[in-house]
């Protein structure tokens, strides 16, 4: 199916400002019918504006978009988008907290009316997420709100796939895998493999680069608001991506980097906690200057746990301590992390606000110190520290909850899957940042769902159902190891 | 015109600063120039209590959605009664009742966030049900008697230096304070980042129910003062004397750029917001509009700020 003559989708010229700042300049892409085509970029490469003007959420300032051939008036916006049969699930989730699962499949497809409209949206979306995420466990009536964003992520995807009036001809998936643990992950990636065996589109952009490489049939690489590379995937591997992106540094480094730990115990224990549903009296164990990774299928009570060390911060409580200040670095950035009106400075101090005191009021110059000094080391990219935090990629708006939580005066740092849309070289400069912290004393506690980044851990626990069922040493740490406790007694499939 | 608009996006206290000196013009011209510097007083000397009552309800509305104190009017009634009866048209004893007004307000409050926090009761019906037991008191405690201040406070309170009242002098200066405060302190920060995302300012180690309580407390603490300085300006307290201030502290939060979303506040918005109600309607009675017209064209002139000032932008 590689370059397939007739195309779904031709871009031309597409080109976009957010005012001094060039998203994208003059940028042509095309996707094929029945071809997977992956997207990769560093954050702030351009991926997502692109994307945002092929769904019609953005409108370009210039170029030129022809879906099947048809060159589409200015106008061009969601719904005729949608009607064209273009469906896209964004990286920040698009579903309302307050309505249920079913409530948000209706308000995507205008034709569920009438009596028992919720009774054919539950069933919709019921047979969707049966047809991609089998096992999934999601009820239709339950409330958005009320579950793990690895659901909340699965429910919009399975909602994007669901057909009514008009048919499903382009899928966008924007990081779709970021939220959703490994198992969930495969199963959707395979899914997209039969829709495009069977004459579908999809156009897939993900940090994962093994997804990329694995199930595309092409790939574009964007660097700076522009196209930089756009051969077939096969023509690829790992280590030629990540130049192509122009990252030099190979995630082999990351294994060279693990560190050969010390007799643990012979520092002082920082955090225990036992999770509130356990059974036995397993606990999580942290000392000081320790890297604990927090590993298992999405929503299995690792943010609670975190959570809960989070709360008891400072304190000595019957099944938590935490000696001394915790701060959090948040996965969900919308509901957990950015405050939305501030500025990328302010994002960055409000942990720090009362050292930053001087005489009651908080030091200006004192904060913009602050603001500066994380912005060069873990080089936020923007052209003015004062702008508000949403005018910076997600990746970028990721970097400043980390600059917020490293900045402050915590010696516990909680990681709640941080690394969501995340591209590789920002990985890397976290990662080493975390081992650099770590070693001057900084204990941190690191939930992911990703097994790859486990290997920065020096200690892992496996959770399941609210409960630690595993706690490996980092010498003896395999993904089998994990996937193993993570399933065990067949509790999902 | 575009850079016009924006420069005011930036600034939405502006706007109200340049209805008020609309209205105000349009009021002079139709006098001819006559008694535009009394209007002006009167305007600066009315808008002092709306100011102070009224920055307490922006930091409250600031604590973002769903978050309003309604007990103000009560608050005012009470703490003038309670204090014009400490007082006793004594001077020696304004300072005490100066106290008894804001400890009377900080009742009110502390019982407001026991309601909204312990009981979990929405603000807007906590704050609303307990101004009707805050007035079953303020009845109770003064039996609808109007006490006069001591002549050295009500000197005080109508006192004007060059035309200005020493009050609203007072008052600009409170406000600067509490700019200060909002922008530069933990606490202001604090409100400011609850409004926005009270779930997000709690995991970056903000106190949330800390500065919710101060802010609920501070709200109805201001309505005692608003109370105390009411009676001594008025010639005496009175149980109805608050009863405007249920919707002008909201109008002027609103129209001064505060948003009802939380989050975004603003002080100087409050003054431009207050001047502008007072002239508007001293403005349509100069025009001698019937008390129906005057009604209908302030909730449209009202609206049609508010319309302008932008409300709520999307955040992106």
């Amino acid at each position: 199916m590689l370059h397939a003559t007739e195309k779904i989708v031709s871009l031309s010229g597409m080109t976009k400002s957010f005012g001094a700042v060039r998203a994208l300049a003059k940028v042509d892409l095309t996707v094929g019918v029945g071809e997977c085509l992956g997207l990769v970029g560093h954050n702030g490469a351009g991926k997502s504006t692109l994307i945002n003007l092929l769904a019609g959420t953005l409108a370009p300032d210039g170029g030129e978009i022809r879906i099947s051939g048809q060159a589409q008036p200015a106008g061009y916006g969601v719904r005729r988008a949608s009607a064209l049969g273009i469906r896209c699930v964004f990286q920040e989730l698009s579903l309302c907290p307050n309505l249920s699962v079913a409530e948000n499949t209706r308000i995507y497809h205008k034709s569920l009316r009438g009596w028992g409209w919720r009774g054919s949206a539950a069933e919709l979306i019921r047979r969707g997420l049966d047809e991609i995420f089998p096992g999934h466990g999601i009820s239709p009536h339950a409330t958005v709100g009320d579950l793990p964003i690895g659901d909340r992520q699965m429910v919009e995807i399975a909602r994007a796939f669901t057909v009514t009036d008009s048919p499903t001809r382009l899928v966008i998936l924007d990081e779709p895998t970021s939220s959703l643990d490994a198992v969930a992950g495969k199963q959707l990636l395979t899914y997209v493999r039969k829709l495009v065996a069977e004459g579908g589109s999809c156009l897939l952009t993900s940090h994962l680069l093994g997804d990329i490489l694995d199930y595309c049939d092409r790939v574009v690489v964007m660097k700076d608001g522009g196209v930089v590379a756009d051969r077939p995937a096969v023509e690829f591997d790992r280590e030629s991506l990540v130049a192509a992106m122009g990252n030099v540094v190979s995630d082999a480094r990351i294994k060279a980097h693990a560190r050969v730990t010390a007799q643990r115990g012979a520092m002082p224990v920082v955090v225990k906690a036992v999770p509130k549903l356990q059974a036995d009296q397993a606990a999580l164990v942290a000392h000081k200057g320790e890297i604990i990774g927090l590993a298992g299928l999405a929503g299995h009570g690792q943010t609670r746990l975190l959570l809960q060390i989070f709360e008891a911060a400072g304190q000595t409580r019957a099944d938590t301590n935490a000696a001394g200040p915790v701060a959090l670095v948040a996965g969900d950035r919308q509901n957990d992390g950015v405050l939305h009106l501030w500025s990328i400075a302010r994002n960055i101090s409000v942990r720090s606000m009362r050292s930053l005191v001087n005489m009651g009021l908080i030091d200006g110059a004192a904060e913009a110190a602050l603001a500066s000094k994380w912005r060069e080391r873990i080089r936020i990219r923007t052209p003015d520290i004062d702008n508000n935090i949403l005018s910076l990629s997600g990746g970028n708006q990721q970097k400043v909850l980390f600059a917020r939580a490293l900045g402050s005066d915590a010696g516990i740092i909680l990681m709640d899957d941080p690394m969501r849309g995340v591209d590789v070289g920002t990985k890397l400069e976290v990662y080493e940042l975390i081992r650099a912290e770590a070693e001057a004393g900084r204990t941190f506690i690191w939930y992911t769902t990703e097994i790859e980044e486990l290997n920065n851990c020096d200690h892992v626990y496996v959770m399941r159902d609210g409960q630690i069922v595993a706690d490996i040493a980092r010498a003896e740490l395999t993904e089998e190891k994990v996937l193993q406790a993570s399933f065990r007694e067949g509790a999902q499939t | 015109m575009r850079a016009l608009a924006a420069r005011i996006g930036n600034k939405p206290w502006l706007l109200s600063f340049a209805g008020a000196l609309a209205v105000w013009l349009a009021t002079i011209l139709f006098t001819e120039g006559k008694g535009g510097g009394q209007i002006i007083t009167a305007a600066l000397a009315f808008s002092t209590f709306t100011v102070i009552v009224g920055i307490g309800q922006m930091f409250v509305i600031t604590t973002g959605p769903g978050n309003v104190d309604l007990s103000i009017p009560s608050t005012i009634a009470l703490a003038g009664g309670v204090a014009m009866k400490i007082m006793g048209g004594q001077d020696g004893l304004i300072w005490l009742g100066l106290l008894a007004c804001i400890g009377a307000g900080l009742a009110v409050g502390t019982f407001n966030y026991i309601l909204i926090r312990l009981l979990k009761i929405p603000p807007i019906i906590a704050t609303l049900s307990s101004s009707l037991i805050v007035m079953s008191v303020a009845i109770s405690y003064g039996r609808g008697l109007q006490i006069k201040p001591p002549p050295s406070f009500a000197d005080f309170t109508t006192a004007q230096v060059a035309g200005v009242p020493m009050l609203s002098l007072c008052a600009i200066l409170f406000a600067m304070i509490m700019a200060v405060i909002l922008e530069r302190t933990v606490y202001g920060r604090a409100t400011l980042a609850i409004g926005q995302n009270m779930r997000a300012a709690h995991l970056a180690g903000v106190k949330v129910e800390r500065t919710r309580c101060i802010t609920y407390l501070m709200s109805a603490a201001f309505a005692g003062l608003c109370g105390a300085l009411l009676a001594g300006f008025s010639g005496g307290n009175a149980l109805n004397m608050g009863e405007e201030y249920l919707l002008a502290t909201i109008a002027v939060v609103v129209i001064g750029g505060t948003s009802v979303a939380g989050g975004r506040a603003n002080v100087p918005g409050i003054w431009g917001a207050a001047l502008f109600l007072y002239l508007l309607v001293t403005m349509l009675n100069t025009y001698g509009a019937s008390a129906g017209v005057r009604l209908v064209l302030t909730g449209l002139i009202i609206i049609a700020m508010i319309t302008l000032a932008g409300g709520d932008k999307p955040s992106r």
